[in-house]
This record gives C-alpha cells, sequence and structure tokens, in this order.
C-alpha cells in the first residue's frame, strides 16, 4: 500500500480513506447505521471505487439519511419513501456505467417498498442493497416494522403479533442472485460482503441487523435497562437519546453468537460455517427457516448466483450510457419521418388505438 | 328529393370485439381519399369483447370534424343496443340493418335498408368465426353503394389495411363486393345522403394523437421510457414501442438507443424518469388519471429537487375509476398543482394531432430547460381517435438540453451551488452524476436545502429557495407555447377554450356567427397561463370558458388571474364522456347570453 506524503495510506487509485468520507453523522451515537457507514467507507476505499463512478440512493428512514455521511465526492440521491428501487432503475436505464449503491431500512424496504423492492430484484437492476434492518421505525419514534419479531414490544410495551417479512428468503425467492445477511457491529464480515457486492453485476441485497439504541427500549421489560437508568431519564421520554457504545462481534463461521441489544434483549447470531453451499436457492431457503425456528439470525452469503440474467443485456441497450448519447444518434434521419407521414397518409399504417 | 352532399354522421352500432374496426377504417379511409374531410370518433366500452361499442364517422364539407352530436345515418349490427341505437334517429334518416335483427316498429318517416348479410356471407366462407368477423365488410359495401363512395378507393383502402394477409384481404374484399351487389339489385335509394369528390384532403395524413406523441417523443430524442398500461394511454407507449424498435436500433449491432421499462405502478413509472431524468436522460411516462393520482408525491420531488421528466396524461373520466373509456378534461386543476406544499407544474395542452407531436417535442426540451417535471394534458377523443392533418415536419432546431454544467464547464469555475439562481431567472445549473470534477458533486435531496444542496430547515433558507421556485414558473410563464387567437373586430364575446374542445368551439363559433352572435375566441395551449390571457379577458365584456369538466377548472384559474374582472369569467361545460360537439358550445354561450340580454323564457 502506497501513501500520502504525510504518510496517509492510499488505496489504488492514490485516495486517502478520508476522501471517501461524508458529512458528519446527524443519528444517534452508538446507532448501528454509524457501523455501517464506516463499513461502507471502508470497503470501498479498500476496493478502490472511484467516487464519481457511484451513485449513493436512499429512500426516506433513519438508515436513508446515511448516504450523506459517506463517500462525499459521489452524487447522492435521498428519494420518497420506499422508492429508491425505481430511482435506481431509472439511474442505471440512464448511465450504466455508474455503481449503484443504494441504502434502505426496514421500514423504507418491508413495508413502503416492498413492492419497488420486489420489482428491483425481479429486474436484476444492479445495485448494492443495503437493507439496514433495525425492526423499528427510527425515524418516527419507534413504530414497529414488517420484519419486527413476533413477540417484540414496543415502548409501551404493545407487543407484535404479526409475523416478520424476512427480506432475505424474499430475495432469493425472486431470483435474486447476491444475498447475504450481517450485522452493523461485525465489520470483518460485513466488509467483505459490501466489497462483493460491489462487484456483483445484478442487484446483491445485504440485510445488514443493525441495533437502534433508542426505540428498541420499552417500558415493563425485564431486560436490563441499567445504562438507561444510570442517567436516570424516564424511559417513555422519546426527546431522549441514551448513549450506547457500539456493538461489535467477531466470532468465527459456524459458530453462534449472543449480542446484547440495546434495550437489554439478545439476538443470536449464527455465522454460516465455511464449508456452506451458497449456490442453492432451495437450501438457502431452507437454511433460513431452521435458524428462524432456533430463535436465530443466520448471517453470512446465504446465497450467490453470478450468472443470472442481466438487466442491461434484456434491455439490449447499446454500450455507451444512454443519457451520454448525442442527438444524431437519437433523432431519427427527416427519411424516417417523411416515410411514416406517407404510411399514415395512405393508410398503411397500423390502425390506430381504440377498441372495436 | 333534396340531396345533402359531404355533410353528415354515419353511426355503426357493433358490439365490441367482432373486428368492426377494419371495416369503419375502411370507410373512412375510402371518404379521406376522395377528398373529403373526416373524422373517426370510437365509443367503446371498458371491456375486451361482448359489449356494445359505437363509431362514428364524420364527413363534413366544411372541415368540421368535431362530434356532431345526432347521426344521419346508422348501421344496425348489435341486437342489443338496436331498440335505442334506432330510438336516437330523427326523421329523416337512414337505418342500414342486418335483416336477423328485428328492429320492431320504425316510423315511416325513417328510410330502413334491411340486408340479408347472413345470407350474403354464406357463399363466401364456410368458416363460422371468418363469417362473423367479415360480415362487417357487407356494410362497408352496402354503404359505398347507398352513398357513392367509390369502390376503387374502398378496394385502395383495403388493401392498405390488409395488403400484407393476401388471404384475409380476398376474404374481405369479396364481402364488399357482396354488400355493393346486393344494394346495387335490391335497395332503392331512398335518401338524400351521399358523398362527391372534393380536394379538401390532399397530402393530409389520418393519425391518432397518441400515435402523434408518440412520433414527438421519438424526433425528440426520448431515451428512458416508463410505463404502466392504462387506457386512454397505453396506446401512446405501445406506438412508441413500435417506433423505437424501427427507426432506434443500431443496425449493425441490433443494440437500443433507448430503454422502454413496463413498471409496476405509475409511482414506480414516475421514479423511473425522475431517476433517468438525474441522471442526464431524456425521460418519459405516459398515463390517465389514476395513475397521476398515484405519481403526486413524486412530481412534488421532482419539483422540489428540479429534476426533468415529461409526464403524459391522457385524460379520461374520473373521479376514481371513472368512465374509463370516455373523454374529459378534468385533470387540469389537479395536474396544475400535483402534490403536496406550493408546487406547480409547466402544463402544455395540445389540441389538436399536430400538437400533440410538436409539444411532445417542446416538453422535453422545456423539462431540462426548467429542471421540472412537464405535464402533457391530451385527452381520450384526441389521443385514440383519427384525426386529419398536415404532415408532420421535422424538428428544425437542435435539442435543448438546459444548464447542465459538464467537467469541461466545471473547470472553469471556482464553486459550484446546485440551486443557486446565477442568472436571475430563478433556474440553476446542474451537474450530472458521472462527473469526474468533485466540484460538482451534490446531494439530491426532497428535504429542505440551501444554495449549496445542503440540509436545512433555517426559515431564511427555506422561503429563499421557495421564492425561487416561483422566480422559475415565471420563467416558465414566457416558455409554455403562447394562445391562438382567433379575432373578430369589435365582438364583446370572447371566448377561451383548450385542447380537443378546439374543434367543437371553431364550429360553434361559425354557427353563432351566422345567427348573428360575434365571437372572438382564444385556444389556451400552456400553463402557467401566459400574460395575453389576461389581456384577452380584459378585451372581452363576457368572456366564456368552455371546457370538458364539471367544476370550470380552466375558468376559476383564469379568475385568480384576473380577480379585477372575475366576475366577466362564465362557465360553459360538458361533461358526460362524450367528445364535445358544436351544439353543445352554441346552446351553453347562448344561454348566458340570453340571461345577459335580461331575457326570461
Amino acid at each position: 500500500m502506497t501513501t500520502t506524503p504525510t504518510g496517509q495510506p492510499t488505496n489504488r487509485l492514490g485516495l486517502t480513506k478520508a476522501e471517501y468520507d461524508g458529512s458528519k453523522t446527524t443519528l444517534c451515537p452508538g446507532c448501528g447505521h454509524n457501523a455501517i457507514t464506516g463499513g461502507i467507507i471502508q470497503a470501498a476505499w479498500e476496493a478502490g471505487l472511484e467516487p464519481h463512478r457511484v451513485a449513493k440512493l436512499s429512500g426516506i428512514g433513519c438508515s436513508s439519511k446515511t448516504p450523506a455521511y459517506f463517500l462525499g465526492h459521489s452524487h447522492g440521491f435521498n428519494a420518497v419513501h420506499g422508492r429508491m428501487p425505481s430511482i435506481a432503475t431509472g439511474v442505471h436505464a440512464a448511465n450504466r456505467d455508474l455503481l449503484l449503491i443504494g441504502v434502505s431500512g426496514d421500514g423504507d424496504t418491508a413495508s413502503i417498498g416492498l413492492g419497488q423492492f420486489c420489482h428491483l430484484v425481479r429486474r436484476n437492476v444492479p445495485v448494492v442493497y443495503i437493507i439496514e434492518n433495525n425492526g423499528v421505525y427510527g425515524l418516527t419514534k419507534g413504530q414497529f416494522s414488517a420484519t419486527a419479531d413476533v413477540g417484540s414490544t414496543q415502548k409501551g410495551g404493545k407487543a407484535n403479533l404479526l409475523m416478520p417479512i424476512d427480506l432475505c428468503a424474499v430475495a432469493i425467492e425472486l431470483g435474486c442472485g447476491f444475498v447475504a445477511r450481517s450485522f452493523s457491529g461485525d465489520q470483518k464480515q460485513l466488509r467483505p460482503l459490501l466489497k462483493a457486492a460491489f462487484a456483483h453485476p445484478g442487484t446483491a441485497v445485504i440485510d445488514v441487523i443493525s441495533p437502534c439504541v433508542t426505540f428498541a427500549d420499552h417500558e415493563g421489560s425485564t431486560k436490563s435497562y441499567a445504562a438507561v437508568k444510570e442517567h436516570d431519564a424516564p424511559l417513555h421520554d422519546i426527546e431522549y437519546v441514551p448513549y450506547f457504545e457500539d456493538i461489535t462481534v467477531d466470532y468465527e463461521p459456524g459458530t453462534t453468537r449472543e449480542v446484547t441489544m440495546p434495550d437489554g434483549s439478545h439476538v443470536y447470531l449464527k455465522k454460516l460455517a465455511e464449508d456452506y453451499d451458497p449456490t442453492d436457492p432451495t437450501h438457502a431457503i431452507q437454511v433460513i427457516r431452521d435458524a428462524r425456528d432456533e430463535m436465530k439470525l443466520l448471517t453470512g452469503l446465504l446465497y450467490v448466483n453470478t450468472g443470472t440474467h442481466r438487466f442491461d443485456q434484456e434491455m439490449q441497450m447499446i454500450e455507451e450510457p444512454l443519457a451520454g448519447l448525442p442527438l444524431e444518434r437519437v433523432r431519427p434521419p427527416k427519411s424516417v419521418l417523411d416515410s411514416i407521414m406517407a404510411s399514415y397518409r395512405e393508410g398503411s399504417a397500423p390502425v390506430g388505438a381504440g377498441g372495436g | 328529393m333534396r340531396t345533402v352532399v359531404n355533410d353528415f354522421s354515419i353511426h355503426v352500432a357493433t358490439v365490441n370485439g367482432s373486428g368492426s374496426q377494419t371495416a369503419n377504417n375502411v370507410l373512412l379511409r375510402a371518404i379521406f381519399q376522395m377528398g373529403i374531410p373526416v373524422s373517426g370518433k370510437n365509443l367503446f366500452p371498458s371491456n375486451i369483447a361482448g359489449l356494445p361499442t359505437w363509431f362514428t364517422i364524420r364527413a363534413s364539407k366544411d372541415g368540421w370534424v368535431a362530434r356532431r352530436g345526432g347521426h344521419e345515418v346508422l348501421v344496425v349490427m348489435n341486437p342489443e343496443t338496436a331498440a335505442s341505437d334506432v330510438a336516437e334517429m330523427g326523421p329523416g334518416t337512414v337505418i342500414v340493418v342486418n335483416d336477423a335483427i328485428k328492429l320492431g316498429p320504425v316510423p315511416d318517416d325513417r328510410v330502413v335498408y334491411p340486408v340479408p348479410m347472413a345470407k350474403l356471407m354464406e357463399p363466401i366462407t364456410t368458416d363460422v368465426k371468418l363469417r362473423r368477423l367479415v360480415v362487417n365488410m357487407i356494410y362497408v359495401g352496402v354503404l359505398a353503394e347507398l352513398l357513392g363512395i367509390e369502390a376503387a378507393e374502398v378496394e385502395k383502402a383495403l388493401n392498405a389495411q390488409l395488403g400484407r394477409k393476401p388471404k384475409a384481404l380476398a376474404l374481405n374484399q369479396s364481402a364488399v363486393l357482396a354488400g355493393m351487389a346486393y344494394a346495387r339489385q335490391h335497395l332503392a335509394k331512398r335518401d338524400p345522403y351521399k358523398v362527391e369528390r372534393m380536394n379538401a384532403t390532399a397530402g393530409k395524413i389520418l393519425i391518432d394523437g397518441n400515435t402523434a406523441a408518440a412520433l414527438g417523443a421519438m424526433f425528440a430524442g426520448v431515451t428512458v421510457v416508463t410505463w404502466y398500461p392504462i387506457t386512454p394511454s397505453s396506446s401512446l407507449v405501445e406506438a412508441l414501442i413500435g417506433f423505437l424498435e424501427k427507426h432506434r436500433r443500431d443496425p449493425s449491432t441490433g443494440k437500443a438507443s433507448f430503454a422502454v421499462i413496463q413498471a409496476e405502478d405509475e409511482i414506480a413509472a414516475i421514479g423511473m424518469v425522475l431517476g433517468a431524468g438525474w441522471a442526464g436522460a431524456r425521460s418519459m411516462t405516459s398515463t390517465s388519471g389514476p395513475g397521476i393520482s398515484l405519481m403526486a408525491e413524486f412530481a412534488g420531488y421532482g419539483y422540489y429537487t428540479e429534476l426533468p421528466g415529461v409526464i403524459f396524461d391522457i385524460q379520461r373520466v374520473g373521479p376514481s375509476t371513472g368512465l374509463p373509456t370516455r373523454t374529459a378534461q378534468g385533470d387540469l386543476s389537479f395536474v396544475y398543482g400535483l402534490s403536496h406544499g406550493d408546487t406547480q407544474f409547466p402544463v402544455l395542452l395540445p389540441g389538436s394531432v399536430g400538437e400533440c407531436y410538436e409539444f411532445a417535442q417542446g416538453a422535453f426540451d422545456l423539462a431540462e430547460r426548467l429542471q421540472m417535471p412537464v405535464f402533457v394534458l391530451s385527452d381520450l377523443d384526441l389521443g385514440m381517435n383519427n384525426w386529419m392533418s398536415d404532415p408532420f415536419t421535422y424538428p428544425e432546431k437542435p435539442w435543448d438540453r438546459g444548464k447542465v454544467l459538464d467537467d469541461a464547464a466545471l473547470a472553469k469555475i471556482a464553486k459550484f451551488e446546485r440551486y443557486r439562481d446565477v442568472d436571475g431567472d430563478g433556474i440553476p445549473y446542474r451537474t450530472l452524476p458521472g462527473s469526474k470534477d468533485w466540484k460538482g458533486t451534490y446531494f439530491t435531496r426532497g428535504s429542505g436545502h440551501d444554495e449549496a444542496a445542503r440540509y436545512t430547515e433555517d426559515p431564511n433558507a427555506y422561503v429563499r429557495n421557495m421564492d425561487r421556485l416561483k422566480r422559475k414558473l415565471e420563467t416558465a410563464r414566457t416558455l409554455v407555447p403562447v394562445p391562438e387567437v382567433f379575432s373578430t373586430n369589435g365582438a364583446e364575446i370572447g371566448l377561451i377554450a383548450y385542447g380537443s374542445s378546439h374543434w367543437a368551439v371553431i364550429e360553434a363559433r361559425a354557427e353563432l356567427a351566422a345567427s348573428g352572435v360575434r365571437t372572438s375566441y382564444m385556444r389556451v395551449r400552456g400553463m402557467p397561463l401566459p400574460a395575453a390571457v389576461a389581456e384577452f379577458v380584459k378585451q372581452h365584456d363576457r368572456v366564456y370558458v368552455i371546457e370538458q369538466n364539471r367544476d370550470g377548472q380552466l375558468a376559476e384559474r383564469i379568475r385568480l388571474e384576473s380577480p379585477d374582472r372575475a366576475t366577466r369569467i362564465r362557465s360553459v361545460l360538458h361533461y358526460d364522456g362524450m367528445p364535445l360537439d358544436a351544439r353543445s358550445v352554441v346552446r351553453g354561450v347562448l344561454a348566458h347570453e340570453g340571461v345577459a340580454q335580461g331575457i326570461v323564457k
């Protein structure tokens, strides 16, 4: 690795890691999303992504704010709630040279945006689609999302009775060629997954479990609130943002790790074993289900298939970005208009609209 | 017996999906080829097959092409609607009926021509299914003989439509000839209607507005097209796909210089348009009212983040699902202010198929110049019916891509701020993702932002930005097509209309003039309303705004912008889903005038 004159390491493009930074985060201290942001910066730097060739896209929510916090030299697009996939599809159609990094949340993807998510995956539009999944609507202060587990409770103690939507299983079912799950605190696992996703020619879905430090706690829980109580704050004062240390984990493939979440609850992460074969979609769905039955979240590269149909090939688009084509390549010559006009004069053109 | 030459409507009542479309088009084209001005209106149900459908062909020596409102010749092919179809026919009219259909008592002063269609079909084909389709050509032959439509022109029209299918052509041709022969031998002409060759259609084309708009989009250089199927808009994109496939693929590689994406819904369709526009492509979608409703949020996003995109709204009857296969102009107010917060959009209002073609092109230039979603409001009547037109002209000007800074331009400036009004016209400069110069990088967001595109909730920054957007709309006011004005010296009455209403209005003006009511007329072609509209209101004592909706949406807008003269603005409204006809306009204007002149009936 080379360095700058001041001794800072640079990547293959001669850029320092700081040149992949964005603006300062405005999320809560200790938020899992910040760790993911750090992971993206590190992975993008290590992979030597050209910042100008990256477009950062997101929807609405805490997670969707994060593209402002990484790759400050890339164009960014913070869309409307749940609709980042359609923006990504349009951007890709216009300029295939761009690497699209989409960041979404569980509310943004599993509820309001579930339809667009499914159709993005179905089309296999090349987007690195990162779901920062905390099972809660953080920005509107603590409502359940569609990935919340059965029995989990929200502030005020109301329990969720609905089955969670497993976005990885949905993606595999829809033919996605790159499906992974990770944990925000597991940089060792997340970074290589991100780098692999950058290189994937279709939609790459990474569902990253990311603890919400603020709204995943709840009144009447038997779980520990020691950190909050130390600060002597009322539990349901939603203006109060308790401070937590970042949760980090580092565990070996094939093992299980219990993680204590900010609200004192526990998540059991099970890392796929090294001999796991990620090329069998049926098996992948099966292991996700098995893990769920054991109340565990399976992490790792669940399914990969780089040979799936490609959106750009299916569209049969020319190699250059459509957005940059000069007029003479997109406006047919006058002779074409003349011949079309003749067909509408003579009546040989296809019969126009209408039923009958 | 008096004769009525080149001035009547033929109304064909059939069943949806029965294959009458080809027959009706042959009739329409044969009359057109005889140099006689025609128009064709398809009145169809929201149904694939089995429900009643009607097709009206109007021949008009004076060149009137609006719906006539009343028919002189009826063709009865549908037993279900026969009674009510016949009941609509007045004294002296003609009824051609498939004799398998029992009409019941018809007044003596209607001329009935029964035709044994099943029997005539017998020698033509033994295939029962084919008989059902081809039987429509019998009435083509009968009408040709009765009305004097030249056999050679019928053959030519048939050949143009079916020439590529010789077997079908031969079959249809024999049915036409059988109809002609039967009429010649068995039907003594007892009515006054006939066609005579003219020279009023030479060089003209017959085309529907959706196809015209599709052509405009292709020659505008559209590259990204997204859509979700909806009547009456689908045929626009379907026509566009046909043109692009044929004319926009590289002849050597077969690769496309376009992407057409059928979206999962209209929200995704407009999202893709905005994403593509952001990345620098000429992008468009086409929809109708329900789709527009779904697009509201993203439209506001495009307004606030300043992204180009073209959205065609081929209006149908609302509210809600409404009458999906009927025409209206009910989306004007909604589209103009689509989305929450203070938003407003440039809206283009084509009034002819020629303008569907031209405005489709202009819309892309305008969207990229203004960095805004631009709406083109057509309607089912304009979009799906066949209209005569002069051939479209090839665009003379290059395109206008607006204020885009590329790397070369960025290199020359010290600082780039995405939302700074550098030129005083409210339109900022933009860069495209993919630009190498880091100076050009910015973050697009629908939340509050300052001149440098940074997130802010600062009250002053918000107001500055909103005021600049208002300034941009004032620029838009000067860029949308100016109204077309037809002045009559000294007329106290001013008529204002837009879109497909135009054709009924010009006919109504002639009728009004014939009865001594002098009018001037302004056809509005775009919003925000150019200054000329208020000026026109000022010049007239009474202003009647004619439109195809219940609430007088354009009238309301004009009142807002001419508050001192609001009381002189009145509405003449037509909103039953049928295309506007001149009689409705005349009646509406005279009703107001009667009141204005103190006449109480």
